[in-house]
């Protein structure tokens, strides 16, 4: 046997499995990518509001999922939630791909709270007087936000929201542990099948190492394309 | 849920303990504070190396930081699983593997705090040691790093959190620790699952936000003393 066999890789049922995985695990990132932005929008103004109990509901929100870890949450979303819902949905949930439901969801739920937190930074970098400004004009309190904060907080908090993705595309391995068919899958079940663990793992690094340097190249790209202005 | 806390808390606390191995949330803590104390003298000589004025320092282990931070936990898990007994010899057991796992993971995280936190500080500080005549060792050691590190305690806390939360997947390596207790309960009880997770998630819940609180309180209490307070977000990064 040669001592790495690159022929497992590149041709067969191996590499297959493996690239499939490699294809599921870009889409949970970009199902979850999608659920979570408009949400993380809408945690960060709850957590803005002028309103005192819906400051209170986008912080209880983004503390009671940022403390508990994704493995928690995957849990329940896998094994609890379902159990509370009624008879005919449950049934028609378990035929089909529930694992893969409940990982985007808890994925999306928890890229959601930090992603919040990201945005409410960003807005809150943006000088007071920019918003009170907007009002004096006459804007209302979402047009304000939405023509004249936002387009400047956006330079603020795009790389971290960057970063938010590349944490979320690690994050998305760890639906591995309720049976999703994802790369850290297919390699575990890959090395089970053929015992050449070291391939199948330097496959999974090497494809998680590529995306997030394409995820880390992209914030740098950002970073110089678009620079903070300092007002 | 009273009743199944009332009938399974020992367990979900000690796991099989005395009469078996310790588990539980015991295990959960001492795994996340054996493994941040044994990660912070490795990531402060990687933080050290990455501002080292020697590039042969440097590079490996920007490179080695970069590799890291670059991979999900579950992959360093997965390394450590299957090679340390190869290269070792001798079949390592669950909570070495995850141990092992967490100080090297955690070391790359945090050696980008300690980086931060030496940046942040005004390179007047360095300077003015200098050129008092310390040498660079002497200098990092004695002026540089005391300030450093203090400015560092609250992201240090935060550390913590992320490790507590990072012990979970030890679960998959089928560790004993507080999310694997949960699953063995849900086994055995089998009808009450979103109950079982709900007191998972409540638990992890109270130890994460008491922390966290305690790292923002910390926050303030630095910065009204005017001290500089490391932010690893805002400093340069090589990866995300």
């Amino acid at each position: 046997m040669p001592l790495f066999d690159y022929s497992l890789l590149l041709t067969g049922k191996y590499h297959d499995m493996l690239v499939a995985g490699l294809l599921l695990s870009l889409q949970l990132l970009a199902a979850s990518l999608l659920l979570a932005l408009p949400m993380a929008l809408l945690v960060a103004l709850l957590r803005l509001s002028p309103l005192t109990p819906l400051r209170w509901l986008g912080f209880a929100y983004v503390e009671s999922i940022r403390n508990v870890p994704l493995l928690a949450h995957m849990l329940f979303w896998y094994f609890g939630a379902p159990e509370l819902l009624p008879e005919g949905i449950k049934q028609w949930l378990y035929a089909g791909h529930i694992e893969a439901y409940s990982a985007v969801i808890a994925l999306s739920l928890y890229t959601a709270a930090f992603m919040a937190e990201d945005i409410r930074s960003g807005i809150r970098a943006i000088p007071t007087v920019q918003f009170e400004a907007g009002r004096a004009l006459g804007f209302s309190f979402l047009g304000t936000m939405r023509r004249v904060v936002l387009p400047q907080a956006l330079r603020v908090t795009v790389p971290p929201l960057i970063s938010q993705t590349l944490s979320l595309w690690k994050n998305t391995s760890i639906a591995t542990v309720i049976g999703v068919a994802e790369l850290m899958y297919q390699a575990g079940q890959v090395e089970s099948a053929t015992f050449r663990s070291f391939e199948s793992f330097a496959f999974a690094s090497a494809a998680y190492l590529t995306v997030s340097l394409a995820i880390t190249g992209l914030a740098t790209w950002y970073h110089h394309r678009f620079p903070v202005r300092t007002i | 849920m009273l009743e199944i806390i009332n009938d399974y808390w020992v367990y979900f606390l000690i796991g099989q303990y005395p009469n078996g191995p310790l588990g539980g949330l015991v295990l959960t803590l001492l795994l996340a504070s054996c493994g941040l104390v044994l990660a912070l003298p490795l990531g402060v000589m990687l933080g050290l190396a990455r501002v080292s004025p020697w590039r042969w320092l440097r590079w490996p282990v920007t490179g080695f930081v970069f590799v890291v931070r670059g991979l999900p936990l579950l992959m360093v898990i997965f390394w450590a699983y299957f090679f340390l007994p190869s290269v070792t010899g001798v079949k390592t057991d669950q909570f070495t593997t995850m141990l092992i796992a967490l100080v090297v993971f955690d070391a790359a995280y945090l050696a980008e705090i300690v980086r931060a936190g030496i940046q942040g500080l005004p390179r007047g500080q360095m300077e003015t040691a200098r050129a008092l005549g310390l040498g660079y060792g002497r200098a990092m050691r004695l002026v540089v790093l005391p300030q450093a590190l203090r400015s560092m305690l609250p992201s240090l806390v935060n550390q913590f959190v992320s490790t507590i939360k990072e012990t979970s997947l030890g679960y998959i390596i089928g560790l004993a620790e507080v999310s694997f207790i949960a699953t063995q309960i849900n086994t055995q009880v089998f009808t009450k699952p979103a109950q079982i997770y709900l007191i998972l998630g409540l638990t992890y819940f109270i130890l994460c936000f008491g922390l966290s609180r305690f790292a923002y309180w910390l926050e303030r209490r630095l910065a009204r003393r005017g001290m500089p307070v490391a932010n690893p977000a805002s400093a340069p990064k090589v990866s995300a």
